[in-house]
């Protein structure tokens, strides 16, 4: 019963961290038909960011800890804004290029990261109470797996009601469904464009810093290691949909920790899930239509 | 536009592409008997081992990504999973040498049978969807293979640590480091063969079949096609070839690490399918070609003293090629739609063709 | 004569193939203007052109005022209202979200719309859109369009596949919105176009083979045979 709790819980954490990652990945794919292979660079940057700022001010401090999110959300934010700005704009409606071009940016900023902090990983001293454990039912559970669970809930939530209560949402909201008609309604969706790469960019910089900590490490491979998972939960999840990128970010690291344990194969599982999603179902879980 | 280039096909004759093609190919085989200096693109004149070595990565590379534009140039799928092919190439024939004590060639046919069953397989299931989802589904089988290779069960592929070839089982002549001229004719075989099987598809009634359901899966209907069976049929040739390439790569590396069954591996095939110039052969030679070489020869480039004096801001950027390979890659898509092989159309034609590249289907 | 609109050699494209090849006709300042053709000739991708929703080529005046080169949103924005083919009401928002998306101006003609159709925009506005009928979602695609001050409105097939009472409501609400505002009306029924349309352009294979007086072409069946391979419906 300890261990189910304590893999429950940490799968969780860990689902909490593929949210962060899948949610901007998703709502970017909904609006703008891009699978961007460039988020796991923003999340790693932002992670170096947050670990640059954090040790200066004390990593082993909550200030700094709190300091090295907040840097971690607007380093993530801006790199994700420019990189629309700059790059994916230029190639507006040209799907394949602009998939290409995240795919160069990703290349090329992994092996400057790895330029400048070396390509091993930088284990670094967390506080104190991070590094502690909870007793729930039993089951000692690390202190960083109830903040990541906590960060994602709270985004989870902002975007909720970013998504339903602003007009950029109403715009994004329809936009993932039928970007054309909106601009056939006078809007001019490329604002939308920047708010979510934006947005995503932002919550993948909040996952790089949990994840830093998470982990107990920054690593120019860390991005790109969380990357492939948020990719696989957001078409399981359905592409667009945030709410089916929530359940299956939960759904894919809870059974994958499971099968990790008991079997030793987790990752398998979670790409088998992927396959047999897609095939039964092309559209994902909760996604509205085929893509 | 196409039309200027069959006139310009004819003007020339339909021998002299043939001829300078095997001319190419015979140069490349005497350079292993020539001294010619290797001009900094090569780390020697080209008679040594570690030229011949480089050379024969590049021409394996090479292979691989005419290999990969069968699928993605040809038949316009976007594939995320071309490395698990090359993957089951190098661990299939690695494993294979290392468990039985079958001689290489009858233990590269096994593999080679077995590898056409798993492409035809894979291939069969990831094109029950289409456009992002087979994309996704490619990912996820080759992550699935990534998975297995570095979870070594059984022992059987390495790990991290990768596999050494067990050379029990190998003739003398292509082992060790004297023996890289071998390896090297063999690579030449190697990439001439793909060369010659990917040509011949394309010219075939089904390679027209192939280009027609890129551009249009009703037309092919309407015209009595199977899109289906079709795209299947350049899944499945694009997907052999690579198995093949993968046997000569481990001969080539004496093992097999990991990188080589990675999503990046992938993306890295496609770079250079792009920054060649999609949908032309000679565009994946050329991409595949440059990239390999800058990808080997920019670490020298590096450690030059003039670099390595320069401040960090320079120094570093400097330093990672492949920073460099990948903005050169995000420049081309930008401003260069069709790549180095656009380039040169550009140059001859003093136009380019500025068309977007096609969804994927 | 006093044109709002005019489209003069306009040419589209959808993926490299020509499907607008060259479509050249005026709307005067008031009344409807009805674009007629067989099913296929390039009607739709003629209104898709004009709004930018496709590649296009050619001249487009919107008051005398180039419009062809601009972005769609631009072109709306200088009061082209649109109501396209098949709907495309955003079908998981709410018909208030449709509505609210689709105002562009201070004080949005809210009134109007809801006295228009009051069962889809008042009594169910908080209702997702895609769950009503086909002639509920064309009611609010119609108020979408209507809920702005246009300076012309573009009307793809409205009653395309809606019951014979719907088409009716549909007819009216559209003779309601031309008395204050002229409109471009792509339609196949001729008893519609019969009611409203005051001239028609006729389209066939990407090219304008008719213009004239709507009635003129309504009493020459044999004329209507032609061009529209249908048998004049208006009488039945």
């Amino acid at each position: 019963m300890t261990t189910f709790i304590l893999l429950l819980i940490t799968g969780l954490g860990l689902g909490a961290l593929y949210f962060l990652v899948a949610s901007g990945l998703s709502l970017i794919y909904g609006l703008m038909g891009i699978l961007n292979f460039a988020h796991g660079a923003f999340l790693t940057l932002a992670a170096f960011a947050g670990w640059e700022v954090g040790r200066r001010m004390g990593l082993d401090t909550t200030s700094g800890f709190v300091v090295s999110i907040v840097v971690g959300a607007l380093v993530g934010a801006l790199f994700a804004a420019l990189t629309e700005f700059v790059l994916v704009r230029r190639l507006y409606e040209r799907h394949i290029e602009q998939v290409l071009v995240t795919v160069g940016l990703s290349l090329a900023s992994v092996a400057l990261f790895e330029g400048i902090w070396g390509s091993d990983p930088v284990y670094f001293q967390r506080a104190p109470w991070l590094t502690q454990t909870t007793n729930v039912l039993g089951a000692s559970v690390g202190n960083t797996v109830f903040v990541a669970i906590g960060a994602a809930v709270l985004v989870l939530v902002g975007l909720l009601l970013f998504l339903n209560k602003t007009r950029y949402g109403l715009i994004i909201r329809a936009g993932v469904e039928n970007r054309s008609m909106v601009t056939a309604l006078g809007i001019d969706v490329r604002r939308a464009f920047t708010l979510v790469f934006t947005i995503g960019g932002m919550a993948a910089g909040i996952g790089g810093v949990l994840a830093s900590n998470y982990f107990g490490y920054v690593s120019p491979l860390l991005g790109g290691s969380l990357l492939i998972f948020a990719f696989i939960v957001t078409v399981i999840g359905g592409l667009g949909s945030l709410a089916g990128a929530a359940v299956a970010s939960v759904v894919v690291a809870v059974l994958q920790q499971f099968t990790n344990y008991y079997w030793g194969y987790g990752d398998f599982i979670v790409v088998l899930l992927l396959a047999v999603v897609l095939l039964v179902r092309p559209q994902g879980l909760m996604g509205r239509k085929a893509a | 536009m196409k039309k200027s280039v069959e006139t310009r096909r004819s003007a020339l004759g339909p021998w002299v592409p043939a001829i300078i093609g095997a001319a190419v190919v015979v140069l490349l085989a005497v350079l292993p008997l020539l001294n010619i200096p290797g001009m900094g693109i090569l780390p020697g004149p080209t008679y040594t081992p570690g030229s011949l070595h480089l050379m024969a990565y590049v021409m394996l590379m090479v292979a691989l990504a005419l290999s990969y534009h069968m699928i993605f140039g040809t038949a316009g799928l976007l594939s995320f999973g071309h490395a698990l092919y090359f993957g089951v190439g190098v661990y299939g024939l690695g494993i294979v040498l290392e468990r039985t004590d079958i001689p290489l060639l009858p233990a590269a046919l096994i593999v080679l049978v077995i590898g056409i069953f798993v492409t035809n397989l894979l291939g069969a299931i990831s094109l029950r969807v289409t456009g992002i989802s087979f994309a996704m589904v490619t990912l996820a089988f080759a992550q699935a293979g990534n998975v297995f290779v570095r979870r070594n069960p059984g022992g059987y592929t390495g790990g991290d640590e990768g596999l050494s070839i067990n050379t029990a089982n190998v003739p003398d002549y292509l082992i060790g480091v004297v023996n890289t001229r071998n390896l090297y004719w063999v690579a030449l075989g190697i990439v001439v063969l793909v060369y010659l099987v990917v040509m011949w598809v394309e010219q075939t009634r089904a390679g027209h079949s192939i280009k027609a359901t890129r551009e249009n899966d009703m037309r092919v209907r309407v015209l009595g096609g199977q899109p289906y069976l079709i795209k299947l049929l350049a899944f499945v040739v694009g997907g052999t070839l690579a198995i093949i390439v993968g046997m000569a790569f481990l001969l080539l590396q004496s093992g097999a690490s990991h990188t080589y069954t990675t999503a990046e591996f992938t993306l890295t095939l496609l770079v250079m399918v792009v920054l060649g110039g999609v949908g032309k052969r000679w565009g994946a030679i050329v991409g595949a070609a440059v990239y390999t070489i800058l990808d080997q020869r920019l670490v020298a480039l590096a450690r030059l003293p003039e670099i390595q004096q320069l401040p960090a801001v320079l120094r570093i950027p400097l330093s990672e090629p492949l920073f460099l390979l990948g903005t050169l890659f995000i420049l081309i898509v930008m401003f260069l739609p069709g790549g180095i092989a656009g380039l040169a159309d550009r140059f001859r034609r003093g136009t380019v063709d500025e068309e977007p590249l096609k969804e994927p289907v | 004569m006093n044109h709002v609109l005019t489209v003069s050699h306009l040419a589209g494209r959808i993926g490299g193939q020509l499907v607008v090849e060259d479509v050249s006709f005026e709307v005067p300042a008031t009344g409807v203007t009805a674009v007629l053709g067989r099913n296929g000739v390039g009607k739709t991708s003629t209104i898709k052109s004009i709004l930018g929703l496709i590649q296009r080529t050619g001249e487009v005046t919107l008051e005398g005022r180039r419009i062809d080169h601009l972005p769609t949103h631009r072109i709306v924005q200088l009061g082209v209202g649109y109501v396209p083919e098949d709907r495309e009401l955003f079908s998981g928002l709410t018909v208030a979200e449709n509505l609210s998306l689709a105002i562009r101006q201070k004080n949005p003609r809210l009134d109007f719309v809801r006295e228009l159709f009051p069962e889809v925009c008042v009594e169910r506005a908080q209702q997702r859109a895609g769950t009503l009928s086909g002639g509920q979602q064309q009611m609010v695609s119609l108020a979408r369009a209507l809920i702005n001050d246009n300076r012309i409105l573009l009307v793809d097939e409205p009653t395309k596949g809606l019951a014979p009472k719907i088409v009716d409501e549909v007819a009216v609400a559209l003779r309601e919105a031309s008395n204050t505002v002229p409109i471009v009306l792509v339609e196949q029924n001729l008893k519609v176009i019969d009611a409203l349309a005051e001239r028609v352009v006729v389209i066939d294979a990407g090219r304008v083979v008719h213009t004239g007086p709507a009635r003129e072409l309504l009493d020459d069946p044999a004329r209507v045979q032609q061009l529209l391979g249908v048998h004049g419906e208006v009488a039945a």
